[in-house]
């Protein structure tokens, strides 16, 4: 009676929640992309590598020094958003005045040494990261494993409250502002390469942390944000990278339309959010949530 | 060129130089300010005066020569530590930021010293940003726009205010309105250094006027000699 | 003769006594990628345009060769053909998508559609998934007059369709399109006001900058008779993104000696396993940071500087 189409419910909503999962993780991620290309003007294409940083921090941290997840879940961001703001410091602030294609290029080039380097000494096999929270929840309609509900809900209380620093705090008054007129806000007193040092940590820390979160869900490979990272590129597009909250909607959305995609035509799950990207630069080119700058 | 007889100034520049990427602007300007006195720099476009603004507050590619305020050397130092000394700049264009609401506009500037005007001292002084203060700031005419880049520079604490044409395009009424609010300003003790194309407004609120042509100062004139030098000041400024 | 003649003399002397001194296969691979970084560094070096998802016109065109000589038992004249026509079709859909976009969103969209192409070659049947296509057989060209199963008659078909190549880059530079091209480039809302419509330049530069990709493609195909997921891989994308930075982005030679630079690399370093991508990746940030003109470029701005302007 509950069927649609043929398809039984616990599929659906199995992948929907898988979608919801993804969509997390895009979220978390193209969020981070938006706000260090803000204050930036670099495409980060080293997130992806510090995600997987980020998994491997918590795995590292849990076979060598037994660091329980909840733990790992803080410590990884820091180690990694500290590793991003000795990268910034050393590297990116040298390339801010030249063209944008300097800083693809170059994080572009980290992003290979970083993975290359995972990979020669783990590896590019998965190694598996026990779920910190056992068991699940029957909904009647599906089973719900408590970790995945878990992490759906915490991925999107970290990018509500990433929204809400940077709209409605002082901190974020000053970055939204450093954004539009770098050099008028160091005027006012303002030290804006450590404001633009700190953001790239933070947005570094935030592809971490969900790393640390994809770990229990994913295997811990030194490859597992390659891909990822393509796609994310995907969604930065498809949304544009002017609104934090447009970030985090179209992050999610895609997810779910990913996972409706796995349930209703199972090849196009792949490609289905390059198609969107197609059909948005055909209808609005700059973005669902752009302005053209 | 004789100075009046002053202590110790409070910002002294001495032999300035500023360029912006291989053009020389600036070539030694000369001139200095004593403690609450409202001094302007007057001259044609392209003479050099925002480009001084500017220079004070470190924000040109490069500049030599020296600046010091209270007695600091500021040549050398980042446009944050300057503004940390106790210098605020209203530039120009303005630059209200579209992604903040009015007061997040002029809660931005850190207060860098006590004895700033507080928000509500603000807001007395112009009662239109108090009304709109959760709008979009660029959002604001022309003339809210302009009193929130005066009005937000008042918090800090900072004792000398760099103001570059603060009436560029407004309405009469408004000119005169931020020429009241410049006279307020003075009578607080703000030192205040006013970059005017406006002569008429210049000459209604400053106690000296600098001279400044090809990036240099050519001539100094006190209030007291203005209507004397008139001749000469129209000269300067091709008016 | 002028000191650039001179050296073009060297280099086409050079090219063909090359395959006497050194390993056939090995030149033409290299002489298949610089044709690809040359094709690559047109659109990026002369029309500002980066690409980030080159591979997906490559990769491509390398399986319609593939498919056109083996499947159907078509001469390679025709497979190359395929392979031109293919990079270009794909060329023009994904260019006009493109350049809808500037900057550096322009190469995450190009990036983001050879990620689809790659997606999609790995559930196409004719691509023959991670499989690939193997054994693609040399038949002989020009209805069979010229067999090129020894690589050493190949070396010579490869120069000729390298030189053909590069011919057409070097006549495009020049003709007047090119130069609309560069003004393009140097202030796009200049040309635009003085008539010029940008876009439709722009696509047709990465129409013809796909077009060689795959006639690099298809050739490579040829020569190591197969195709496969790697040659469609955003690895490759970033590797003649390499080539042409290392080499020097717009100068006409720096590709060149880029892709020499790369493919030699690569064959030393095989045995490194993935050290070699930390290695390529290296490169990247120390050229980045210091280089920004590729070897042709700072030893062409240190010429320059040796001696007095004249």
């Amino acid at each position: 009676m509950f069927e649609l189409l043929g398809i039984s419910p616990p599929a659906l909503f199995g992948q929907l929640l898988l979608g919801l999962i993804n969509g997390a993780f895009y979220a978390m991620l193209s969020l981070g992309l938006a706000v260090i290309f803000g204050m930036l003007n670099v495409i980060n294409f080293t997130h992806g590598a510090q995600y997987m940083m980020g998994a491997f921090a918590a795995w590292l941290l849990l076979g060598m020094l037994d660091v329980p997840f909840w733990a790992a879940l803080v410590l990884a961001p820091i180690i990694v958003g500290l590793i991003g703001v000795v990268l910034e410091r050393l590297l990116l602030k040298r390339i801010y005045h030249l063209d944008h294609l300097y800083g693809f290029l170059l994080t572009f080039g980290l992003a290979l040494v970083i993975e290359g380097m995972f990979q020669w000494k783990w590896g590019s096999s998965g190694a598996p990261y026990p779920s910190p929270i056992a068991g699940g929840w029957n909904l009647g309609f599906m089973y719900l494993p408590k970790y995945r509900g878990f992490v759906v809900v915490a991925a999107l209380a970290i990018c509500l409250i990433t929204w809400y620093a940077i709209e409605r705090t002082r901190l974020g008054a000053y970055l939204r502002a450093a954004t539009e007129n770098p050099t008028l806000v160091r005027a006012f007193g303002i030290n804006v390469p450590r404001l633009i040092t700190i953001t790239y940590g933070v947005g570094v820390g935030l592809a971490a942390m969900a790393g640390v979160l994809a770990a229990p869900i994913q295997q811990v490979s030194a490859l597992m944000g390659t891909n990822l990272v393509l796609v994310v590129f995907a969604v930065v597009v498809i949304g544009g990278m002017g609104s934090i909250m447009g970030s985090i909607v179209t992050g999610f959305s895609l997810g779910l339309i990913e996972g409706l995609t796995k349930v209703f035509y199972p090849p196009a799950s792949n490609t289905v959010i390059f198609v969107v990207m197609a059909l948005v630069l055909l209808v609005k080119p700059a973005g669902l949530f752009g302005q053209t700058k | 060129m004789s100075v009046p007889v002053m202590v110790e100034p409070l910002l002294k520049v001495a032999g300035l130089n500023a360029w912006y990427g291989e053009s020389h602007i600036l070539h030694g300007i000369d001139f200095e300010i004593g403690k609450g006195e409202l001094v302007t720099l007057l001259g044609r476009n392209g003479a050099g005066k925002t480009t001084t603004l500017r220079s004070i507050m470190g924000i040109v590619g490069r500049r030599s020569g020296s600046v010091t305020f209270e007695g600091r050397e500021t040549v050398g130092h980042p446009s944050n530590q300057i503004a940390r000394l106790g210098i605020a700049y209203c530039p120009e264009e303005r630059g209200i930021f579209s992604s903040l609401n009015v007061e997040e506009n002029l809660l931005l500037p850190p207060v860098v010293k006590p004895g700033g005007l507080s928000l509500e001292e603000i807001y007395r002084l112009f009662p239109n940003l108090e009304e709109r203060k959760r709008s979009q700031g660029t959002k604001l005419s022309g003339g809210e726009q302009q009193m929130l880049a005066i009005g937000r520079i008042l918090r800090t604490g900072a004792s000398l205010l760099l103001l570059d044409e603060p009436t560029e395009g407004l309405a009469p009424v408004i000119v005169q309105r931020i020429g009241e609010i410049i006279r307020q300003l003075k009578e607080r003790g703000f030192t205040i250094l006013l970059v005017e194309q406006n002569f008429h407004f210049a000459a209604t609120v400053a106690d000296r006027h600098y001279v400044v042509e090809d990036g240099r100062v050519i001539d100094m004139v006190t209030a007291a000699d203005v209507k004397q030098s008139l001749g000469k000041l129209q000269a300067y400024l091709g008016v | 003769m002028s000191t650039r003649n001179i050296a073009l003399f060297v280099a086409l002397v050079l090219a063909l006594v090359a395959p006497f001194v050194a390993y056939p296969v090995f030149l033409m691979t290299a002489l298949c990628f610089a044709l690809f970084a040359g094709a690559f560094n047109l659109l990026l070096g002369y029309a500002g345009l980066m690409s980030f998802g080159h591979a997906m016109f490559f990769g491509m065109a390398a399986y319609f060769f593939g498919h056109v000589v083996k499947a159907w038992g078509l001469p390679p004249e025709l497979g190359l053909l395929a392979g031109v026509l293919g990079g270009a079709a794909l060329g023009l859909v994904t260019g006009a998508l493109a350049i809808r976009r500037q900057g550096i969103y322009f190469a995450m969209i190009t990036l983001a559609f050879a990620q689809m192409i790659y997606f999609l070659c790995v559930q196409m049947p004719f691509t023959h998934g991670e499989d690939g296509l193997q054994g693609i057989p040399r038949r002989a060209l020009l209805g069979g007059l010229l067999p090129i199963t020894s690589d050493f008659t190949l070396y010579y078909v490869v120069l000729a369709i390298f030189l053909f190549g590069y011919g057409c880059i070097y006549r495009f530079i020049h003709s007047p399109f090119g130069q609309v091209l560069k003004a393009i480039r140097e202030n796009e809302p200049r040309a635009v006001s003085l008539g010029y419509e940008a876009d439709r330049y722009k696509l047709l530069a990465f129409v013809l900058s796909a077009a060689l990709s795959g006639l690099a493609g298809a050739t490579k195909a040829m020569v190591l008779q197969f195709a496969t997921l790697t040659d469609v891989s955003a690895g490759l994308s970033g590797e003649v993104v390499l080539m042409a930075l290392v080499g020097g982005l717009g100068t006409l030679s720096g590709p060149i000696v880029g892709a020499f630079i790369i493919i030699t690399m690569q064959n030393y370093l095989a045995g490194f396993g993935e050290f070699v991508l930390v290695i390529q990746g290296a490169i990247f940030v120390v050229i980045v940071m210091a280089f920004r003109k590729g070897l042709v470029g700072e030893i062409a701005a240190w010429w320059k500087a040796r001696r007095p302007k004249g």
